[in-house]
């Protein structure tokens, strides 16, 4: 276990290299510097600027500079927001997201497999097709359709809950970003619970159970629900890209001050250092993310062995 | 010699071939191809989401031509109008008095052109790589698809936005953005099915008999290629279309004065609370379409899929 969890982790090390490269070369291939503004600065200036930003160096000097901060978790300063460095922006922005995308998944999860539950267990019932219609609404009503939907019909017309904004957790900003993000998920979470509940009680371990007479609902409690939970254990990583993904529409949406919006913001500002600062803070989350989720996928299920 | 009489053989021989020959008229050999068309024509939602598809996509083409409105032009005295009749305005207009109806369906022009350039690309990439990666074997293959997996690991949604944020909003460049996020499914599926075919018995019966490799290249491998390219090509169009609009909706995709889905439903959000038709009728056309390709990429599916036959 242990050679296979260091296995895992060296195995991200080119990824993530790959990326800071990458997006690190994007960023310097394209024409014109950060201090080109309109309103020029004197020569001495603009040398002692670029001397603190080491914009001096060749090309390979600048870019181990930036992989050393990176190594000392300082993402750099931000070049449109005076005063402030990507870490200050990060350390404000980061909280709203978590709350938001961490609160919507655990939600999500618990309502998925509740529902997905029900739909195998009652196949063709009511909450069997509203699973599948939820599943198949969820892929194909993109998010940032979705989420306007959503302020349409609670806070205009209803005007159950404010349509946007954000006051310091307060709960009520919170509920239809987290309806939406808990929408997308459930449709996929339910789908593979009962796509994978469905498969397991037909397998011959559940029909043995049932023919010593156990009770149904110990047949299902006891064992055909920890097989069943292991597709859905494995879709929590490309769920998590999702989420950053719908996080970026969703806080756009509700003009929530978290991650995304920062992102969306800083690229219509062309502020380069806070996009790939984020970039490379959002990429090392969702790959260490898929490294937990596999390695819980590991310990999971007994049938992997090292 | 079964008869002695040698005129009731020919008799009989010539009757023989009548009867084969007439049989042979009867039972025609259907390619698999003919046998996917068929099971394709059954399914009901797929053939009507074709249909559906193929009427939005003439619309989108045809009708900013016929209609009296142009996309660009404001009105001042018909600014912000519900759906009506009169002038034309099916859709309503938006806050500069410019018709929605003809708006959606050129927006509509560009999504679909999107969706269309980048498939071709990100397709002919996944193919490309895949079937490389799956001939060659070995220390290439295992290189190449972990650049797949990277790829996968990364948010794609992110690197597109550092992408649009450097290189610009130009057409084009959307386009590329998209592709360079939009060919891994294909390559892994590529390369799988290439590897999987090497091997195959019917292959190897192939070589056996002597056919020549292209040939077997050309009338073996890529038939059986073709049907999983086609429906993730397939596949590929809405995902890549998404994309698009949320690259746009953003504000990072596609640039005023020109149009597409992600823009319209970005500009029907901003004013929803007074004309929520801005939003709905934008919004609408594109879940339908997405909804189409869904449902022509199951029929595909359940039509090509090796494993149905």
């Amino acid at each position: 276990m242990w050679s296979y969890t260091f296995r895992r982790i060296l195995a991200t090390i080119p990824t993530l290299l790959a990326v800071v490269t990458v997006c690190y070369l994007l960023l310097h291939g394209t024409p014109g510097g950060p201090f080109d503004d309109e309103r020029k600065v004197s020569a001495a200036v603009l040398a002692n600027l670029q001397a603190k930003y080491h914009l001096d160096l060749p090309l390979w000097q600048q870019y181990l500079y930036y992989l050393n901060s990176l190594l000392h978790g300082d993402l750099g300063a931000s070049f449109r927001y005076a005063d402030w460095s990507v870490n200050e922006l990060v350390a404000k922005a980061l909280p709203v997201s978590a709350a938001i995308g961490g609160g919507a998944i655990v939600i999500s999860l618990l309502v998925g497999v509740f529902l997905g539950t029900v739909a195998a267990l009652r196949q063709n019932s009511v909450v069997d097709y509203l699973v599948m219609l939820l599943g198949n609404a969820g892929h194909v009503f993109p998010s940032f359709v979705i989420g306007p939907v959503l302020i349409l019909v609670f806070a205009v017309w209803l005007k159950v809950a404010p349509a946007g904004g954000w006051d310091d957790f307060s709960p009520r900003f919170m509920v239809l970003p987290m309806l939406l993000l808990i929408f997308i998920n459930v449709a996929t979470i339910g789908r593979v619970m009962r796509g994978s509940l469905i498969e397991v009680l037909h397998s011959n371990f559940i029909r043995t159970a049932r023919a010593k007479g156990l009770p149904m609902r110990t047949v299902i409690l006891r064992h055909a629900f920890k097989p069943a939970l292991l597709p859905v254990v494995s879709v929590i990583g490309p769920l998590a890209i999702t989420s950053i993904t719908s996080a970026i529409v969703t806080e756009s949406v509700f003009s929530l001050p978290g991650i995304g919006k920062l992102i969306v913001n800083g690229a219509a500002n062309r502020d380069y250092t806070l996009v790939l600062g984020l970039v490379v803070l959002v990429t090392v989350i969702a790959v260490t993310l898929n490294l937990l989720v596999d390695l819980a996928y590991a310990l999971l299920d007994p049938k992997i062995r090292y | 010699m079964l008869f002695k009489n040698k005129d009731k053989q020919d008799q009989l021989v010539a009757a023989l071939g009548r009867a084969v020959e007439s049989a042979a008229a009867d039972i025609h050999g259907r390619s698999p191809w003919a046998d996917a068309r068929g099971r394709f024509l059954r399914n009901k939602a797929a053939v009507f989401s074709l249909g559906l598809l193929a009427f939005i996509t003439v619309c989108c083409v045809v009708g900013p031509w016929l209609l009296p409105n142009a996309f660009d032009a404001a009105d001042w005295d018909a600014m912000s109008l519900p759906p009506m009749l009169k002038g034309w305005h099916f859709f309503g207009t938006d806050e500069s008095g410019r018709d929605l109806l003809v708006r959606s369906l050129v927006g509509g022009r560009v999504s679909l052109l999107v969706g269309f350039l980048a498939t071709l690309s990100a397709v002919t990439l996944g193919i490309v790589w895949g079937a490389t990666a799956g001939f060659i074997g070995g220390k290439v293959d295992a290189f190449m698809m972990r650049v797949v997996d990277m790829m996968y690991a990364v948010p794609y949604l992110l690197i597109a936005i550092l992408m649009v944020t450097i290189l610009g909003r130009a057409f084009y460049l959307v386009v590329i953005t998209i592709t360079v996020f939009s060919w891994m499914d294909m390559a892994r599926v590529v390369r799988g099915q290439t590897l999987s075919l090497r091997s195959k018995e019917f292959i190897e019966a192939a070589r056996a008999l002597g056919v020549p490799t292209r040939r077997i290249i050309f009338q073996h491998i890529v038939p059986n290629l073709l049907g999983i390219v086609v429906i993730y090509t397939t596949v590929t169009v809405p995902a890549v279309i998404l994309v698009e609009s949320v690259l746009s909706f953003l504000g990072l995709g596609i640039q005023e004065p020109m149009t597409s889905w992600g823009v319209l439903i970005h500009d029907g959000a901003s004013v929803m609370e007074v004309s929520s038709w801005m939003l709905l009728f934008p919004a609408g056309l594109l879940s339908l379409t997405l909804y189409c390709f869904n449902y022509i990429g199951d029929g595909l599916r359940d039509a090509l899929d090796p494993k149905e036959r």
